[in-house]
């Protein structure tokens, strides 16, 4: 029998995320042949069109059609997805903040192996999926193997699979609303109350072409002066990664991040940042980035252009003295 | 309200290169320095403050050997009333869901009304939480930067979504919560702090104390188990500077100058 694989489309107005197409090779690397459905939960106008639209990569769509799914609660999209999956299914969950909401749970009321956050899949043999996770925030990774032979509940990190480009599966659209709604739309202790918008800060660090962004490694808000005037030197705007705000020493509003901004300078430079891939996630258009870090193992040497291995409030003064010299 | 932090010993990333050992069967331990897991000090500061706010007591607890019960007595430290170390040899290399099943048998011996756990650790993937929720049938929510209390049946919490965004939502209690970091400022403890609970009792408890039958956890209870830790290829990575500082500098400069980096 073919094995079905399935993946939960996360989406937004009516447009699928990149994650739909994502999935869908990393659902060919667990098995070349294996038939690929997509679950779409949702309502009206945006759930069709979202439907439409993965069908050109998936054989089968499976959707829910209900006022309620206009919000996702992970909550009740778990009920939704225990009554409508066959036992020992194997579903394919993007690792973001909705799937990190859904996805445990949803693997204990299946019964199911949780392998969370894949970057890549190696196949099954047998019924032993293995796959490759990162630890300690990329510095090292691992090959995991996963019994699934109770069905398995897989979450992919956005971007490490590729896109699938073939729009011509010619998807047939099934209604599964009835079978998801049998007993009733789920109850749950966990009521969606509405969405703030994060605040929008005095720098619009999404328009600017120059970045200096800082991380942990400036150690103390005081540090902050020399960064700044780097920044100014080079004409460009002061960016940050998430400890810095934590630490409340800069406003959210210049956090570089799935949880902050996506920018798109020209340069990039990264001071202090180790680069944990939901920094690196807020960085696209392919930028010159620089990392100035002292632990020659932190992972934002691998995607920076050029590095430097040295303690940022060292060598920033350094640098920053050099370009005001040539003005 | 009674509150339960989940907490967990991990390497202390800020502190240490991680590398892998020789053989590739584990990462290079010997030198490593251990600490709390960043997201949990945040988990327990939130719980004392809402303690502090609305009464109650804070009892922190972490599955793990003999060496994690200094990270209970660090939590007690900042301010948590109990602590709890579940030990047992059986426990050993347990994955995320023996983990959730072992914390689950503790819940079910006390009254808690929250329990919170960090977002995630270093080396995990932020998974016991929402585990335990569903294994309790408990209302759960993750990634949780904002905790307000209405009353004792219900709070409203928000949760950090793409873009910066909050998702806000009003959960039953009983409830568990993941606590990402920001929430709050967590309290700086000293040593004289961590001195002051050296004589603090903290009851551990083994699988026949929770009623844990050894098939269910551990080695034996396992679906995911890690095979090897590797570097991966990370193709060109970037090209490193090297020299004195001044040529450093001096490269940087030009590099920058013919990308348009300098205005």
């Amino acid at each position: 029998m073919v094995r079905q694989v399935f993946a939960y489309i996360v989406h937004k107005k009516g447009v699928a995320n990149d994650t739909a197409f994502e999935m869908v090779t990393a659902a060919k690397r667990i098995e070349p042949d294996a038939s690929i459905i997509a679950i779409v939960a949702g309502t009206g106008d945006d759930l069709n069109m979202v439907c439409n639209e993965v069908a050109s990569s998936y054989q089968e769509v499976w959707k829910i059609d209900n006022e309620a799914l206009s919000y996702p609660n992970s909550e009740v999209i778990r009920t939704l997805l225990v009554r409508i999956l066959p036992e020992q299914g194997i579903v394919i969950i993007p690792h973001d903040t909705f799937g990190m909401d859904l996805a445990p749970g949803l693997s204990i009321k299946l019964n199911a192996a949780y392998l969370p956050d894949a970057v890549d899949i190696d196949g099954v043999d047998e019924n032993r999926l293995k796959a490759v996770r990162q630890e300690y925030s990329g510095q090292v990774s691992t090959h995991i193997v996963c019994d699934i032979s109770g069905g398995a509940v897989i979450t992919t990190r956005s971007g490490s699979f590729k896109a699938v480009e073939t729009k011509r599966a010619g998807g047939q659209i099934f209604d599964k609303t009835a079978q998801a709604m049998e007993g009733g739309f789920p109850e749950t202790g966990r009521r969606f109350i509405g969405v703030i918008e994060a605040e929008v800060g005095d720098v619009d660090i999404t328009k600017s072409e120059i970045l200096v962004s800082v991380g942990r490694g400036v150690e103390d808000k005081d540090n902050l002066g020399i960064v700044f005037d780097l920044a100014k030197a080079m004409g460009g705007d002061v960016a940050c990664s998430r400890p810095v705000v934590d630490a409340k020493w800069l406003e959210k509003s210049r956090q570089v991040g799935t949880s902050g901004k996506t920018v798109k300078p020209k340069i990039y430079m990264a001071l202090g940042i180790s680069g944990s891939f939901q920094h690196q996630g807020g960085i696209k258009g392919a930028p010159f980035i620089v990392a100035i870090n002292k632990n020659p193992k932190a992972p934002i040497f691998k995607v920076a252009d050029v590095g430097v291995v040295a303690d940022m409030l060292d060598f920033v003064p350094e640098l920053t003295d050099k370009i005001n010299e040539m003005k | 309200m009674e509150i339960l932090v989940c907490i967990k010993r991990v390497p202390d990333t800020s502190e240490n290169e991680i590398n892998v050992n020789r053989d590739g069967t584990d990462i290079e331990r010997d030198d490593l320095v251990y600490s709390v897991n960043e997201w949990d000090n945040y988990a327990v500061e939130e719980a004392i403050q809402i303690r502090d706010r609305v009464g109650g007591s804070v009892t922190v607890v972490t599955v793990g050997d003999e060496e994690a019960e200094e990270v209970v007595r660090r939590e007690m430290a900042m301010g948590a009333d109990k602590g709890i170390l579940l030990s047992d040899e059986v426990f050993n290399s347990s994955d995320g869901r023996g983990i959730a099943s072992i914390i689950k048998a503790e819940v079910e011996k006390g009254k808690y009304d929250l329990i919170l756990t960090g977002a995630q650790a270093d080396d995990g993937a932020g998974q016991v939480g929402g585990m335990l929720a569903a294994m309790l049938d408990r209302p759960y929510a993750s990634l949780v930067t904002s905790l307000e209390v209405i009353d004792d049946k219900k709070i409203k919490v928000g949760r950090e979504i793409e873009g910066g965004n909050l998702e806000m939502l009003e959960i039953d209690l009983p409830c568990v919560l993941s606590i990402q970091t920001g929430i709050n400022e967590p309290r700086y403890v000293g040593i004289r702090g961590i001195r002051k609970t050296a004589s603090a009792e903290i009851p551990v408890y083994g699988a026949e104390d929770l009623g844990l039958s050894p098939e269910s956890v551990g080695e034996s209870g396992l679906k995911v188990k890690r095979l090897d830790y590797f570097v991966p290829d990370s193709g060109e990575g970037a090209e490193i500077l090297e020299g004195s500082t001044d040529e450093i500098v001096e490269k940087l400069v030009e590099l920058l100058k013919a990308r348009g980096g300098i205005k």
